[in-house]
């Protein structure tokens, strides 16, 4: 039980996914100007993350390791990515417009956002099984949306007018990603988690 | 002719800088570059990757079908990163262990499926791998400068040779990942102004009149 609840508040908290392991840094960057939109973009990767993670474990357990071709990982996966999150956008569109209405829009940028790929990775580089890939999935996926929304939430605040020329866009913005960044770490220790 | 070459081979390099201009490829620039030499064997994977898959994919552009040209792209671009990693592990494999999950992410790096779709898949092969050489060019130089930049304020050493007691006042916040955003932020910053000024448009700072004059010098 104890190892589900470091992977939980490890992945949201201690080892978050953008602002301590860099990964998915373009859409943090990229969809963060809007609490709204960022929520949306946050939803869409656990969902496709939750997802992918579950089909990578049993495409890597079942088929790669079984005939010994652990080389094409990379090939595979990022195939199974895409394939997922196509499928997931049609089954979403006919099934729930609503809900394609919200995602749609962000679900063909999650292909190359590495958070999706790194997690699929880092799962079988941690030897997760699968009940831990998919809670790895899912908690990396809400301390994507938990970093995204707080930095849509500063650059909202961040007026303009008031930040010197060249450090309007993005370097004020990775400044406060800085900032969010520090204050993450000092998660870092957090019930013993490193 | 000729100029029209070496204007693809340096855009890379200057106007479209992928890591300062086109902010392209941000998740390795900030994660491996807490050490100069880490960024450099970064930027010469990359590189390789992205001059193998310009020439491959301009090489197919007429046989890849418009509708799946995507997949095709990343299947391309995939198998040259199983190449490098193979690579890297096999002669390299300090590097390989340094460089961990970013080596196989070079896959989702933007910049590759960028260039392949926006200039190799409309552009002749020789174009195109010099293109290729251009951008990688750029993003190792400023994957480089930004590690050594790290490497000097966080542990204070040079591609890994102490320099003095530098060491002794090192700020250990640059190498941790808040510094990574810190450094990046700042040194964009920095490649703004002197953008603007190389631009000679008048640089008036909002809040205080006092850089009007600096911008004048």
């Amino acid at each position: 039980m104890n190892l589900y609840f470091v992977i939980i508040i490890g992945s949201v908290f201690v080892n978050n996914f953008v602002l301590s392991q860099f990964l998915g840094i373009c859409p943090f960057l990229g969809v963060s100007k809007k609490t709204n939109t960022a929520l949306g973009m946050g939803f869409a990767v656990i969902f496709v993350m939750s997802i992918a993670s579950i089909f990578t474990y049993l495409v890597n357990e079942f088929v790669l390791v079984k005939l010994g071709l652990e080389y094409m990982q990379t090939i595979a996966f990022i195939l199974i990515i895409a394939a997922l999150v196509q499928s997931v956008e049609i089954v979403i569109k006919k099934f729930s417009p609503s809900l394609y209405s919200a995602l749609g829009v962000y679900l063909p940028l999650i292909t190359t956002n590495c958070a999706v790929l790194g997690v699929a990775l880092l799962n079988i580089e941690k030897a997760y099984n699968l009940l831990q890939s998919f809670l790895n999935g899912v908690f990396a996926g809400v301390g994507f949306t938990l970093a995204i929304v707080l930095l849509a939430g500063v650059r909202e605040r961040i007026v303009p007018k008031n930040v010197p020329e060249s450090f309007r866009g993005f370097p004020i913005t990775l400044i406060a990603a800085a900032i969010l960044s520090m204050a993450f770490s000092a998660f870092s220790g957090m019930f013993g988690i490193v | 002719m000729n100029n029209k070459r070496l204007n693809i081979l340096t855009n890379g390099v200057v106007k479209s800088n992928p890591t300062f201009r086109l902010v392209l490829g941000t998740c390795p620039t900030l994660a491996v570059t807490t050490q100069a030499i880490n960024g450099l064997a970064m930027g010469a994977a990359v590189t390789f990757v992205l001059l193998c898959s310009n020439v491959m994919i301009s090489l197919l552009k007429r046989v890849i079908p418009d509708r799946v040209r995507i997949p095709a792209f990343v299947v391309i671009i995939a198998t040259f990163v199983t190449v490098v990693q193979m690579i890297m592990r096999r002669y390299m494999s300090s590097l390989y262990d340094a460089l961990g999950v970013f080596l196989p992410l070079i896959v989702v790096n933007c910049i590759i499926l960028a260039r392949a779709e926006a200039f190799a898949s409309c552009n002749p092969v020789l174009d195109s791998a010099l293109d290729g050489i251009g951008m990688g060019f750029g993003f190792t130089l400023s994957l480089t400068f930004i590690g050594i930049v790290r490497e000097l304020l966080g542990a204070g050493s040079f591609f890994g040779l102490p320099i003095g007691s530098l060491g002794n006042i090192s700020m250990t916040v640059f190498i941790l990942p808040a510094g990574g955003f810190l450094v990046y932020g700042t040194l964009m910053a920095l490649v703004n102004y002197l953008t603007a000024l190389a631009d000679n448009r008048k640089y008036v700072h909002p809040t205080h009149k006092a850089s009007e004059k600096e911008a004048k010098v």
